[in-house]
């Protein structure tokens, strides 16, 4: 039993140091590798403050992180073609910079979560999941038939996307910005967590008539924390678009969402760390057993179902039970 | 007659065929605590949530402070200055005792938009808390975690929750349910104070508490109430004893 605050800080030195290493072994396909842990970490982050604090099985965030890939493949698509981006009276002319990219991202999927959680959170329990597979779905067949960004074949971007002063061709540069990001994106989490929006959001997912009677609105928590979950799901889906040059309906697909579901229960629902440690054994098990058989995913199976019967506070639960209240 | 401050017309609600409410007028006054009592079954968590939002009845109305609340939320009514208690206690059983109360606190504060700094750190927020948990006498318990209380304690806590709100009235459905005799008398004691800073609505089967307690009782009886007095006057009532006290007594 270690103290969660070591455990964090572990997880993320280890992902680094591993990255490094990799670097000065010239391994640029372990960074690539780690590069994924650490986009996907992201995209389970971000389904975590949904799923972890807010309580909201949310089986449609493939929806989020499809349309941060095509907010950066359609960008990319039009500055890279030379070929403005018509939307009725605007005129964009696409972008290949990612802070441009990311922001769109973020604020495309923002305003889907909006309008989904709007529609979702009025039904609790299995229906919300239902309503939001359902939107994932909705997603998933309108980008395959929406043939000027490249229907089912989804869109190739022939170079990586730049960052201001930094070179993104190189590895090690795009992991350690991803890297950046993931470390914000974790610092806000724990904030978030701790903050009275946290404390009153934690309260409307255990007993929402309480939050009511002293006087706050459940709904309008669990709205937020589904629209701050959906854009940073989002952000991920564009850095995962740039990190393969490359986007296609898959990345809306509903086995999307449940993965990342998957990621988050495996690490540990709730926890900080838990959705960095569940994509790193993951990938690590896609890339350890994908070569040896093409049904490694039994094995996953096989580990999820364990940490479901025996730890319902997945990985991160065993190494660090949770403690009460936080100072 | 001093205006009510919160008053009940005419509810009625039905559960298929049932009448749970039948017609309910009741008001509760500035300084008094008044209690409802009933046997099982007789609607009094019924009334209790048509009046703090829970449940919209099917006709009549309530009115808190002189403002007709019938069409608002649990929510709105608890904004507007109504503190409850649960019957069965409502609290987020993972969280810390002060966790608990610092959420009535925020709810008092009406500012939960605030995304970075920690609650505890709060120092508004955390001295409301304390000093409410520190009222009802779980100030050495703080920092535990809230499922690991014991029964009565868990009811000391849904009255902490309602002080952190300073309600122009509390609303409060058997409180002393499981407390014990020793718990039972401190809550009672505890209540008897309470009146001065708000009214008290409160649904109670303790009898040695409601009698020591109530300025007004009324008795509730499938739905209706079927007499309203003081303590004396309730105690003298034939018709009571008949459909109430008669098995007590
Ligand atoms: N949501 C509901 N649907 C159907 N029937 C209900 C519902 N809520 C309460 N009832 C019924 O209405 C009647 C009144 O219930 P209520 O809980 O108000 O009684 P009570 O006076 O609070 O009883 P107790 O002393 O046991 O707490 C009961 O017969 C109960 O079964
Ligand atoms: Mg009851």
């Amino acid at each position: 039993m270690i103290r969660e605050r070591y455990l964090n800080l572990g997880v993320l030195a280890l992902l680094l140091a591993l990255a490094l290493l990799a670097r000065l072994a010239d391994q640029s396909f372990t960074i690539t590798v780690l590069t994924k842990v650490v986009i996907l970490a992201l995209a389970a982050a971000g389904l975590n403050i949904a799923l972890g604090l807010g309580g909201l099985v949310s089986l449609g965030h493939a929806v989020f992180f499809g349309l941060g890939g095509y907010a950066m493949g359609i960008l990319a698509f039009h500055a890279q073609n030379f070929a403005p981006l018509e939307l009725g009276p605007l005129t964009i002319a696409g972008s290949k910079s990612m802070p441009v990219i990311w922001l769109t991202a973020i604020a495309v999927s923002a305003l889907a979560a909006l309008v989904i959680g709007l529609l979702s959170l009025r039904t609790s329990g299995v229906y919300f999941i239902m309503i939001t597979l359902a939107f994932g779905q909705m997603f998933y067949y309108f980008s395959i038939s929406w043939a000027a960004y490249g229907g089912e074949d989804g869109l190739s971007i022939y170079i990586r996307n730049g960052f201001p002063g930094l070179n993104m061709l190189d590895p090690i540069q795009f992991f350690g910005i991803c890297f950046a990001v993931l470390c914000l994106v974790l610092l806000f989490s724990d904030r978030l967590a701790r903050s009275p929006f946290g404390l009153a959001l934690n309260a409307a997912r255990q007993v929402p008539v309480r939050v009511e009677t002293v006087g706050l609105s459940p709904m309008r928590l669990k709205l937020l924390a589904f629209v701050i979950s959906g854009a940073i799901t989002g952000l991920a889906g564009a850095l995962y678009a740039d990190l393969n040059r490359f986007v296609s309906p898959t990345m809306f697909s509903w086995q999307l969402s449940g993965e990342l579901m998957v990621l988050v229960i495996l690490g540990g629902v709730g926890r900080l760390i838990g959705p960095v440690v569940g994509a790193a054994i993951f990938v690590a098990l896609e890339q350890l057993l994908g070569g040896l058989t093409a049904f490694w995913q039994i094995w996953l199976g096989v580990i999820l179902l364990l940490i479901v019967l025996f730890a319902r506070g997945g990985v991160v639960g065993l190494i660090a039970p949770k403690g009460v209240g936080h100072d | 007659m001093t205006e009510p401050v919160l008053a009940t017309h005419d509810l009625t609600k039905s559960f298929g065929a049932l009448r749970a409410s039948d017609g309910i007028s009741i008001d509760l006054r500035p300084g008094e605590i008044h209690a409802i009592i009933g046997p099982n079954g007789a609607g009094k968590s019924t009334l209790i949530h048509q009046i703090c939002g829970g449940l919209r009845p099917d006709s009549g109305s309530v009115r808190l402070l002189g403002r007709d609340v019938t069409a608002e939320g649990i929510a709105a009514r608890s904004r507007a200055g109504l503190g409850r208690t649960f019957q069965i206690s409502a609290l987020a059983m993972e969280d810390s005792v002060l966790q608990n109360a610092m959420l009535g606190a925020l709810g008092h504060s009406g500012r939960p938009w605030r995304f970075w700094r920690p609650a505890h750190a709060d120092a508004d927020l955390r001295a409301r808390a304390e000093d409410s948990l520190r009222r009802v006498g779980l100030a050495d318990h703080m920092h535990m975690r809230t499922a690991n209380l014991s029964h009565g304690q868990r009811r000391q806590l849904e009255v902490a929750v309602a002080l952190t709100l300073d309600p122009k009235a509390f609303i409060m459905d058997e409180p002393m349910a499981g407390l014990g005799a020793e718990g039972s008398a401190l809550l009672t004691r505890f209540l008897d104070g309470l009146r001065a800073e708000a009214p008290i609505l409160l649904v109670e089967h303790d009898m040695d508490a409601v009698f020591a307690l109530a300025d007004r009782i009324s008795v509730l009886v499938y739905g209706r109430v079927i007499a309203t007095g003081s303590a004396r006057d309730i105690r003298a009532s034939a018709e009571v004893r008949e459909a109430y006290l008669g098995e007590e007594a």
